[in-house]
């Protein structure tokens, strides 16, 4: 008798997942036995799966128990992907078809106000992710991934880059800290991933480490696309360091993780803040003297949206573009939230029709009655005015009466 | 046995459980003729002229009622999963030797489940009633002696009033009774609201027994039931669980996706123009239905708008609404919490209603077809708008019909349901089991998209240029096979197992016994 390896996940909360039991043997065939919600509906479909996947590694004789909760089938690939390759070494993925929408990159600087923490191993969170609208999902690999479970949740997170769609959602991945994190990429990157996280960033060169490996990645598969990296500063050190690590390249964005950073200070994360306040604004800062986004760190309390509501308006007042989420509901009071106010739109208003009315007169100086408006006040009050349009809040047509 | 095709096409036998049957017509077509059901003659002098009518316990009042092989026994589910009653009086039925009764309550739950000891040793020979979990599992894999029959609450009333069911004992479980026989829902240790799936069968059953654990000296008002019909009354230690009358489905839902349908849902009736001042609404006891209710609360306050009435179900999240002014009165069908009781008794504004003032087939009207928006769920729903409440795509019967089938006579019939749960698709080339003709269904919103009924040509210029995502229902019905695949049809046994009325008693479809 074989070893019996086991992937996937069952149980009375578990959905949209399934659970798999292999173990080769001499002879006899691929032997399944199968347990399943929807056998009516899908059993020949699963049977056709569980053989096309055998052929594909070369397995000709196994005993296979699956238990399947209404997983799709790119989940259903995954996990039986996963139990072969704990008894055989081999490269060959067994990849589903990609979708086309999912193909699409990403531009440096865009949307990134809300990003939606997916852990990577729970398909049932994922395949509706999307219809949120959410700037980004996180595909996570890290902390809410279990130490066992890491090998089969990136051959999950690899199936769902291909097969979910995220409805314009950028997709991005959180990979382990280095070195497992390098293996992660080596799953992720080949599948039009747009953008990594990368956790407890604490000096340049791990981003180094990362560019390299996406680079070697990249030109052995010959890939053409641009893949964006946001680094998560959760330390003390993190934080001194932020400026060199902003300024690498591929990062767009840099975010604070908050939970971390205060454990490293030795001290508790309250509602105000203040022990955060210096780690935040040197984010800001860093992030802004490279031109790159600064991202806030997650709101956990769930339930609450106008604590989470005031927490958005003071991330955004610290200069912040976006944060992160962890529950759909929060999309929207982010979303919201960050939008301009209608002070601040009213004010960018005045300031772009005396933009407008100066460029009109050919005068190199903008001004509104005697006072003198410089040319980053402008800057900043025509982001302000895109930003409105892209809510909804003010008509892309405006100036016209 | 003949089959005949019915009107949403459906092959229909020409009699269920050796009695004949009359298959779908159409909506509004069958008008049976002559006069109504009556009961027996009552004479007053039979009765004591004190008005105590106690008998000391369940089996003694069954006994003088008469109970015998054969009789038609009814409860009701005012107490939802929290009911003790119907369990008991079975297992009595069981000790005196009684056999092949036919059980019609007006819904079964899940807390019946030991009732299928009496179904399998012949005390029972089937249910007339919506089978939930257990019982509608045991019917579908062909274990019960005769076949189901499932109606909706107004069609129960139907049945009893034309005849169809001729109920021999009924026992109304009351919280809140006097020795004459009166009882109501509102008071009482174990209150629950109103009686009103009880009426009909108070009124028309030969023997009415009232049981109570809250028996007071006469007079119990209010009058919910009046004992001028009933013929015994039992004093019992507990009569339900109020805790589970909160039956599960009764809390807002706390899925993101399902919250995401709702607000869709709420969008839509916004954007429609049906959200008015002096508008109506009905939204069921799902999470979702709730959470439109509430969404529904802040496009009014916005608008700074009332509504005239709201058909319940009522619950906490309704009862606010009332108690905000938001909406001026409550019809309630049946009370899902404690709050709803508690509101019944004390508001006037919060009116109970029995099926023969909301649905019933037989009355000169019923208001079901006043309602503005109807929010409904459903299993399945098929391409013309068809839709299954009873089974699952896997064939198994495993939901009532409730008030569904006489709430589509609402003016915008709005089914917000998942694209696909699991795997599973909702939407089919033709559901498993027809509960209800696609000609009342207007809108189905799911996660990914809104579907109009083609026949709303006036709801489909209205959202012409709306942000909603406005799809056709082929289009939804593809996207949810790209995601899931196209699931196989259940495959059935010829054995019919239950038989699905219509509104006006005939017969819609039947559901055959699961192929395993």
């Amino acid at each position: 008798m074989g070893t019996k390896v086991i992937a996937g996940n069952r149980g009375d909360r578990i959905r949209s997942d399934c659970y798999i039991e292999l173990e080769l043997i001499d002879s006899g065939g691929i032997q399944l036995e199968l347990k399943s919600k929807v056998k009516k509906m899908f059993g020949s479909e699963i049977e056709d799966l569980v053989n096309k996947v055998m052929i594909f590694f070369e397995i000709e004789n196994a005993k296979i128990y699956l238990e399947d909760s209404g997983a799709l089938e790119y989940v259903m690939a995954a996990r039986i992907e996963a139990a072969v390759k704990q008894l055989i070494k081999t490269k060959k993925e067994f990849l589903p078809e990609i979708l086309s929408q999912n193909k699409t990159q990403t531009a440096k600087e865009q949307n990134r106000r809300s990003r939606l923490y997916l852990p990577g191993n729970t398909p049932k969170l994922a395949i509706n992710a999307g219809i949120h609208k959410p700037d980004g999902i996180i595909l996570d690999l890290e902390d809410s991934v279990a130490p066992a479970k890491k090998k089969e949740a990136a051959i999950l997170v690899r199936n769902t880059l291909r097969a979910v769609d995220f409805y314009e959602a950028e997709r991005m991945v959180r990979i382990n800290q280095l070195p497992l994190g390098l293996e992660d990429l080596e799953c992720v990157i080949p599948h039009h991933v747009n953008l990594i996280l990368i956790p407890k960033a604490e000096e340049i060169e791990q981003i180094k480490k990362v560019n390299t490996k996406i680079d070697q990645l990249k030109k052995d598969r010959a890939l053409n696309y641009d893949i964006w990296l946001m680094p998560i500063i959760e330390s003390a050190k993190g934080v001194i360091n932020s400026y060199e690590i902003a300024g690498a390249k591929n990062v767009v964005a840099l975010a604070i993780g908050l939970e971390d950073y205060t454990a490293d200070l030795g001290t508790q994360r309250t509602a105000k803040g203040k022990e955060s306040f210096f780690a935040r604004s040197q984010i800001v800062n860093a992030s802004r003297a490279t031109r790159i986004q600064p991202i806030d760190s997650v709101f956990s309390d769930v339930s609450d949206m106008e604590a989470l509501a005031k927490n958005v308006q003071e991330s955004k007042a610290l200069g912040f573009d976006g944060m992160g989420c962890i529950h759909p509901r929060q999309i929207p009071v982010i979303h919201k939230n960050f939008a301009p106010n209608e002070d601040e739109i009213e004010k960018a208003k005045k300031i772009m029709n005396a933009f407008y009315e100066a460029e009109k007169k050919g005068l190199g100086v903008v001004a509104i009655g005697s006072k003198m408006i410089d040319p980053p006040v402008v800057k900043r009050a025509e982001k302000i005015i895109q930003q409105a349009i892209e809510t909804g809040i003010l008509k892309e047509n405006w100036r016209e009466k | 046995m003949n089959f005949t095709k019915n009107a949403v096409g459906r092959m229909i036998p020409e009699k269920i459980n050796d009695k004949l049957v009359t298959s779908f017509q159409g909506v509004g077509k069958f008008r049976p003729q002559g006069k109504k059901h009556a009961p027996k003659i009552a004479t007053c002098a039979d009765y004591p002229l004190d008005g105590n009518k106690l008998v000391p316990n369940l089996k003694e009042a069954l006994l003088k009622a008469g109970i015998k092989d054969g009789m038609t026994i009814s409860t009701h589910h005012h107490f939802r999963n929290g009911d003790i009653l119907a369990v008991e009086i079975f297992k009595i039925a069981q000790e005196l030797g009684i056999k092949d009764l036919v059980w019609f309550p007006s819904a079964s739950f899940p807390c019946q489940a030991p009732i299928i000891e009496q179904l399998e040793n012949g005390t029972i020979h089937h249910i007339e009633g919506s089978m939930n979990g257990p019982l509608g599992k045991f019917a579908s894999e062909g274990k019960m002696k005769g076949a189901g029959v499932l109606r909706s609450h107004g069609g129960r009333y139907q049945a009893v009033q034309d005849g169809d069911v001729k109920i021999d004992i009924a026992i109304i479980a009351a919280p809140t009774a006097d020795p004459f026989g009166n009882a109501n829902g509102v008071t009482g240790n174990s209150a629950c609201g109103l009686l009103g799936f009880a009426l009909a069968d108070s009124q028309y059953a030969d023997k009415v027994i009232v049981a109570t654990d809250n028996l007071i000296p006469f007079p119990c008002i209010p009058w919910q039931i009046q004992g001028n019909y009933v013929d015994y009354v039992v004093e019992v230690d507990q009569i339900g669980i109020p805790e589970k009358i909160v039956s599960g489905t009764t809390r807002i839902t706390k899925s993101p996706d399902r919250l995401h349908i709702a607000e869709l849902t709420a969008k839509f009736c916004e954007e429609a123009d049906l959200i008015k001042d002096g508008f109506s609404f009905q939204a069921g006891a799902g999470g979702t239905s709730l959470s439109i209710g509430v969404y529904f609360g802040e496009i009014m306050k916005k608008k700074g708008i009332k509504a005239r009435f709201a058909r319940g179900g009522s619950n906490k999240y309704l009862v606010n609404m009332l108690e905000e002014g938001l909406v001026e009165y409550i019809l309630d069908g049946q009370t899902f919490d404690l709050d709803g009781v508690r509101s019944m008794r004390d508001n006037p504004r919060h009116q109970n209603t029995s099926p023969f003032t909301s649905y019933n087939y037989h009355g000169k009207g019923n208001f079901t077809g006043m309602v503005d928006i109807v929010i409904l769920g459903a299993t399945e729903v098929d391409v013309n708008f068809n839709a299954n409440v009873v089974t699952h795509s896997d064939g198994y019967l495993l939901h009532g019909i409730g008030g569904w089938q006489n709430c589509l006579f609402g003016k915008n019939v709005i089914l917000p349901i998942p694209l696909f749960r699991d795997r599973i698709p909702v939407i089919r080339d033709e559901v498993t089991t027809i509960c209800g003709p696609g000609e009342l269904i207007d809108i189905i919103v799911t996660e990914r998209g809104i579907a109009i009924n083609p026949r709303r040509t006036d709801l489909i210029e209205k959202m012409k240029n709306s942000s909603l995502p406005i799809k056709t229902i082929q289009e939804l019905k593809a996207e949810a096979e790209a995601i899931c695949g196209k699931p196989k049809v259940a495959e059935f046994e010829d054995k019919i197992i239950a038989a699905i009325k219509w509104v006006d008693g005939t017969v819609i479809d039947v559901v055959r016994q699961v192929k395993i």
